[in-house]
């Protein structure tokens, strides 16, 4: 199973996206689906250095995204409200350090990829010396908030998943 | 407009509704591009088009086809999961290569020493 299936949540995703793409659901097609989505897999996998990510807890990935999606409609109003109607010389842009206890480099991408999809933050790096993440707020009020936040509802489910 | 005429009600609804917030989003992330004062705020203001403002224009997208071929157009769907894929990577590389060239090219009007993360090279050692 683990040999010809090797990361099968992807394997699910491909056939989905042939489905999708082919915009059918022909008993055929699906057969040259599958076969994709077993084959891609192991075609793929030496270009994984590190190998596929094994990912438990799939109920917590679904509150994750589901609370990400929340969040990212709900700042896209802020940022559109900050910049119709702020004053841009009174928004507050700044860059802050977060401090990271994530390790894994599947979580981090996860989390780089959330955070920036969320209008008015931007992930720039994570600094090396004490693996610190810089982030980019557009309108900072509270740099602690931003620290809670992100560590109590983004990265704990992370570590969660991938540690 | 006559093909928008043919579609029922319940459809037509949603997608002109959604049409209509996704071009006011859109429009203000463009405004944001246009009138805000330095790259690093600058960069927030084409975050809302990519998520809201392509998420609407493309849900209306899926209901327009969907009601006007009487079959399940959903494959949309793969059009917005790979502009989320692709956009925080792409806002991730630009704002990190922003960083360094003012840092390198001691830009004190950047806004790259917004907070005490980032100092010029030449200041204090």
């Amino acid at each position: 199973m683990k040999r010809w299936l090797p990361f099968p949540f992807v394997s699910v995703l491909l056939l989905l996206f042939w489905l999708l793409i082919n915009q059918t659901i022909d008993p055929a097609e699906i057969l040259l689906g599958v076969c994709l989505a077993v084959i891609v897999p192991l075609i793929a996998q030496p270009l994984q250095p590190l190998g596929y990510p094994r990912l438990r807890r799939p109920l917590t990935i679904f509150r994750l995204l589901a609370m990400a999606s929340v969040e990212i409609v709900r700042s896209c109003f802020n940022v559109g409200r900050i910049i119709l109607f702020v004053k841009a010389e009174s928004i507050n842009s700044q860059f802050i350090r977060i401090p990271i206890d994530l390790r894994d480099p599947y979580g981090l991408a996860v989390l780089a990829g959330l955070i920036n999809l969320t209008p008015g933050t931007v992930w720039v790096e994570i600094l090396g010396d004490r693996h610190e993440l810089a982030l980019h707020v557009f309108d900072l009020h509270d740099a602690q908030w931003w620290v809670d936040t992100i560590k109590g509802r983004y990265e704990q489910p992370l570590i969660e998943i991938f540690e | 407009m006559s093909a928008l005429e043919r579609l029922p009600t319940w459809a037509a609804l949603p997608v002109s509704l959604l049409l209509i917030i996704g071009g006011c989003v859109i429009v203000t992330g463009a405004l944001g591009l246009m009138r805000l004062p330095n790259f690093y705020q600058r960069i927030h203001g084409p975050a809302i088009t990519i998520t809201l403002g392509a998420g609407s224009v493309l849900i209306a997208s899926m209901i327009y086809f969907t009601a006007q071929q009487s079959r399940l157009v959903i494959h949309e769907i793969i059009i917005t999961v790979f502009v989320l894929l692709t956009a925080p990577v792409v806002s991730m590389m630009i704002m990190r290569a922003a960083v360094y060239r003012d840092l390198r090219g001691r830009k004190h009007s950047s806004g790259a020493d917004a907070g005490d993360v980032y100092r010029f090279p030449d200041e204090d050692g």
